[in-house]
């Protein structure tokens, strides 16, 4: 099977993401870093398996958000995101 | 009286235990190769490929393909175990030893440091001692189990460190930059352990 076919993307990493900003964040939109494009934290391209979450620009690939959950705590590296607009939420 | 016919006779042939000593701890063996990329898979023509060594004051060599798969071959066989817990035993590698890059490097003028970074394409860094990729621990691989090393395995070249969790033995090899300070890589910057052995269970910061 190649890699490409077993690809997730951002909404899988939802649990993740909820667990640092206690906020579903499958819906912000994240702006690039590399390419200066937005798009909802949801449609991001999510490797990494099972060694961490590594969210990828859908446009340039750019490693955008990065997690990795060790027994001292979670490491999250956002160099990649340069502003992220997270919604209200529902009232 | 008959056995319980619910009980399958596969059951009792199970394959044994891997051998005593031969597993890390906290690891199971596969006899599969599972895949684990931090990001897409490159398939970089082998005509504009290379490899390259460069020192901290940007001295370097360079291998095209054709220049790299000229040098000496070596064939090992090694264990190889991953830190999200497989491991696989007795893998075949084709490659080139990192001594044998190394001393060209050092006949070019390329400066020895005590650490390396080793650089992938897509971006993919990760960082280890000289002393771990010298005396025939470190290869470059580009053959696995009597074939060209296949994308999603790292092909066309890949590190090998099997004594190190493999992600140590980046894939996509497109050069080692040695340094005179360590420098951790993508997954060392993130909380992953800054060495790595297997044997003493090194997968995070803060392990032993």
């Amino acid at each position: 099977m190649r890699v490409e076919e077993m690809r997730l993307d951002g909404n899988a990493a939802a649990g993740a993401l909820r667990e640092i900003f206690a906020h579903d964040m499958t819906t912000a939109l994240v702006t690039c870093a590399g390419c200066a494009r937005a798009s909802p934290m949801g449609v991001l391209m999510n490797y990494g398996g099972p060694m961490g979450v590594i969210l990828r620009c859908p446009h340039c690939d750019t490693v955008m958000l990065r997690i990795v959950s060790t027994p001292g705590g979670r490491y999250m590296d956002a160099s990649g995101s340069s502003v992220m607009l997270i919604p209200e939420r529902p009232t | 009286m008959a056995g319980n016919p619910f009980i399958a006779r596969g059951f009792h042939s199970r394959r044994p235990a891997a051998p005593p000593g031969r597993l890390p701890p906290g690891q199971y063996e596969t006899r599969d190769f599972p895949v684990l990329s931090a990001g897409p898979t490159p398939r970089p023509p082998l005509a504009a490929w290379d490899f390259t060594i460069r020192d901290s004051e940007g001295h370097s060599v360079r291998w095209s393909w054709d220049d790299l798969r000229a040098l000496p071959r070596e064939t090992p066989t090694a264990d190889i175990h991953c830190v999200t817990k497989w491991s696989k035993f007795d893998t075949k590698w084709e490659g080139v030893s990192v001594d044998t890059l190394l001393a060209a490097a050092r006949s070019a003028g390329v400066a020895s440091n005590p650490f390396v970074l080793a650089v992938s394409d897509g971006g993919y860094t990760t960082n280890l001692p000289l002393a771990d990729v010298t005396d025939g621990k470190a290869w470059i691989a580009f053959g696995y189990g009597g074939e060209p090393l296949a994308p999603e395995h790292g092909g066309p070249a890949r590190l090998l460190v099997p004594h190190l969790y493999f992600w140590k033995s980046a894939k996509w090899i497109r050069g080692l930059r040695l340094l005179p300070d360590d420098q951790p890589g993508f997954w060392e910057q993130l909380g992953y352990h800054n060495y790595g052995d297997p044997w003493r269970e090194q997968r995070y910061q803060g392990d032993p």
